[in-house]
C-alpha cells in the first residue's frame, strides 16, 4: 500500500503548493449557487433546493476532475507515474483517494454558503447531509477518475469529460438529491434506499475500474 | 445466416407484421388505434437495450481477447443503440401526446431510455476524438463495459420516481388479447429479424472502412 499512499502524498502535496484544484472548485460551485439563487424564488419552493446544491457539487466536481486530469497530462507526468513499479489498481486508488480529499474539501466550504444562502440551520441535518455527501462523491469520483484518464487520451480532454460523467452519474444524482431533498424536508422514510444505492454505485465502479484501470493507462 | 437471407427475410417480415399490427389486431377500447404503436414500440426497447448488451459484452470480449472483431461489434450495436433508443423516445412520445396529454413525463422507464440514448451517443463522440485505432478500440471498450453497469443501477435508481408508464408484459402486468399477443410476437420476430441484418451489413462495412483506414495509413505513411 506504501506507492498509494506516496501518490495521495505528492497529490496533497502538490495542491498544498499551488491550491489549484480546490479553489476552482470552489469559486465555480460558489457560483453556480449565486446564479441559482438569482434565477429561482427558493422561499416557496423547497423542492429545488437538494437540486441546487447538486448541480453545484457535480459541475464543481467535474471541473475538479479535469484538473487533475490536466496535472497528470501536461508534461507527461503520467508517463512518469506509470514507470513506477506498482499495480496499476494501486494506481487508481490512489488518484481515487486524491480526487476524493479535493472534491470533498471544495464541498464542505460551498455547503455552509449553501446553508446560509438557503435559510437552513446548522443542526443534525446538516451532519445528514455531510454524510450523503461523503457517498455521492464517492460514487462521483470512482467513475469520474477512470473517465478523467479516459479522456486524457482524446484530443477534446475537457469536453469529453463531462460528456462521459453526467449520463453515468445520474444513478448518483438522483440517489443523492433524493436522499437530501428527504433529509432537508424532515420525511426520511425510506432514505435507506437511496443511500445503498449510493454504496452500490461506488462498490460497483471501485471494484470494476480497479480491475480495469490497466487497459486505460497502457500505452 | 448469410446477409441476404436476413435481407430477404426482414423484407417479408416487415409487410407481415405490419398487416399483423394495423388490419388483424383489434382496436384497443379505450385508446383506439393509437395504441397499435405499441407493435413497434415495444420491440423498439426491447432491441435497444440488447444492443446495450451486446455493447457491454463484446467489449468485455475484446478486453479479454484483444481481438479487434469484438470492437467492431460492440460500436455497430452501439450505432444500432441510438437508432433503436431514438425510435423508441419518438415512437413513445407520439403515443403519449394523445394519451397522456404531454409528450413527456420523467417516469422510470423513460429516463431510463433516454440516458441509454446518452451513453451511447457519449460512446460515439468518445470514438470519434480518438484516432488511434487500437487506442480508440481499448478505451472505448473500456467505456462500453462500464456504460453497461451503468444500466441496472440507473434502473434502481430511476424506481424512486414516479411511475407513469404502463406495464402490459411481465409481473404485475395488465394481460393482453391472445390476438394482441400474436400480433406483438411477429412484430418482435420482424424486428428481431431487421436487427440481425442491419448489424450484419454495419460490421460488413465497417470492415471496409478499417481496410481504407489502414491503406490510408500505409499511403501517407
Amino acid at each position: 500500500m506504501r506507492p498509494v499512499f506516496a501518490i495521495i502524498h505528492k497529490d496533497i502535496a502538490i495542491e498544498f503548493r499551488n491550491k489549484e484544484s480546490i479553489s476552482s472548485m470552489l469559486w465555480f460551485g460558489l457560483l453556480v449557487l449565486v446564479i441559482f439563487s438569482f434565477s429561482f424564488d427558493t422561499s416557496d419552493a423547497e423542492g429545488i433546493k437538494p437540486g441546487i446544491l447538486w448541480v453545484a457539487f457535480s459541475f464543481a466536481g467535474i471541473l475538479g476532475l479535469n484538473r487533475s486530469l490536466s496535472m497528470e497530462s501536461d508534461n507527461d507526468c503520467l508517463q512518469g507515474l506509470l514507470l513506477a513499479p506498482m499495480d496499476r489498481g494501486d494506481l487508481y486508488l490512489a488518484k481515487v483517494a486524491g480526487n476524493f480529499v479535493f472534491t470533498f474539501a471544495a464541498e464542505m466550504i460551498i455547503l455552509p454558503v449553501f446553508a446560509v444562502m438557503q435559510h437552513l440551520h446548522f443542526d443534525l441535518k446538516l451532519l445528514w447531509i455531510v454524510g450523503i455527501t461523503i457517498a455521492g462523491t464517492l460514487g462521483f469520483v470512482s467513475i469520474g477518475t477512470t473517465l478523467s484518464m479516459i479522456s486524457a487520451h482524446t484530443r477534446m480532454k475537457e469536453v469529453i469529460l463531462p460528456i462521459l460523467q453526467i449520463p453515468m452519474t445520474l444513478p448518483v444524482i438522483i440517489a443523492a438529491v433524493t436522499s437530501t431533498g428527504m433529509v432537508l424536508g424532515e420525511d426520511t422514510r425510506g432514505i435507506s434506499f437511496p443511500l445503498s444505492l449510493l454504496g452500490v454505485f461506488s462498490i460497483v465502479y471501485l471494484t470494476a475500474s480497479y480491475l480495469i484501470f490497466e487497459y486505460v493507462v497502457e500505452e | 445466416m448469410k446477409r441476404q437471407t436476413l435481407a430477404v427475410l426482414s423484407l417479408v417480415m416487415i409487410p407481415v407484421a405490419l398487416y399483423f399490427a394495423i388490419i388483424y389486431a383489434p382496436t384497443e377500447a379505450t385508446m383506439g388505434h393509437i395504441q397499435r404503436i405499441l407493435y413497434f414500440h415495444v420491440p423498439q426497447a426491447v432491441l435497444s437495450y440488447t444492443s446495450a448488451i451486446i455493447l457491454g459484452l463484446a467489449s468485455l470480449m475484446y478486453l479479454i481477447k484483444g481481438d479487434l472483431k469484438w470492437d467492431r461489434l460492440a460500436y455497430c450495436s452501439a450505432e444500432l443503440g441510438v437508432l433503436f433508443t431514438a425510435t423508441t423516445l419518438v415512437s413513445g412520445m407520439i403515443w403519449a401526446r394523445p394519451v397522456w396529454n404531454t409528450w413527456w413525463e420523467w417516469d422510470t422507464r423513460l429516463t431510463l431510455q433516454l440516458m441509454l440514448g446518452l451513453l451511447f451517443v457519449g460512446y460515439h463522440m468518445l470514438r470519434s476524438y480518438l484516432p488511434e485505432r487500437e487506442k480508440r478500440a481499448r478505451l472505448s471498450t473500456v467505456f462500453g463495459f462500464l456504460a453497461m453497469l451503468d444500466v441496472p443501477i440507473n434502473y434502481l435508481s430511476t424506481r424512486i420516481q414516479e411511475q407513469h408508464h404502463p406495464v402490459v408484459l411481465g409481473p404485475g402486468g395488465g394481460g393482453m388479447e391472445p390476438s394482441m399477443q400474436l400480433a406483438l410476437l411477429i412484430s418482435m420476430i420482424a424486428f428481431g429479424i431487421l436487427y440481425a441484418y442491419l448489424l450484419a451489413q454495419r460490421i460488413a462495412i465497417a470492415k471496409v472502412e478499417e481496410e481504407v483506414e489502414y491503406m490510408e495509413q500505409v499511403v501517407h505513411a
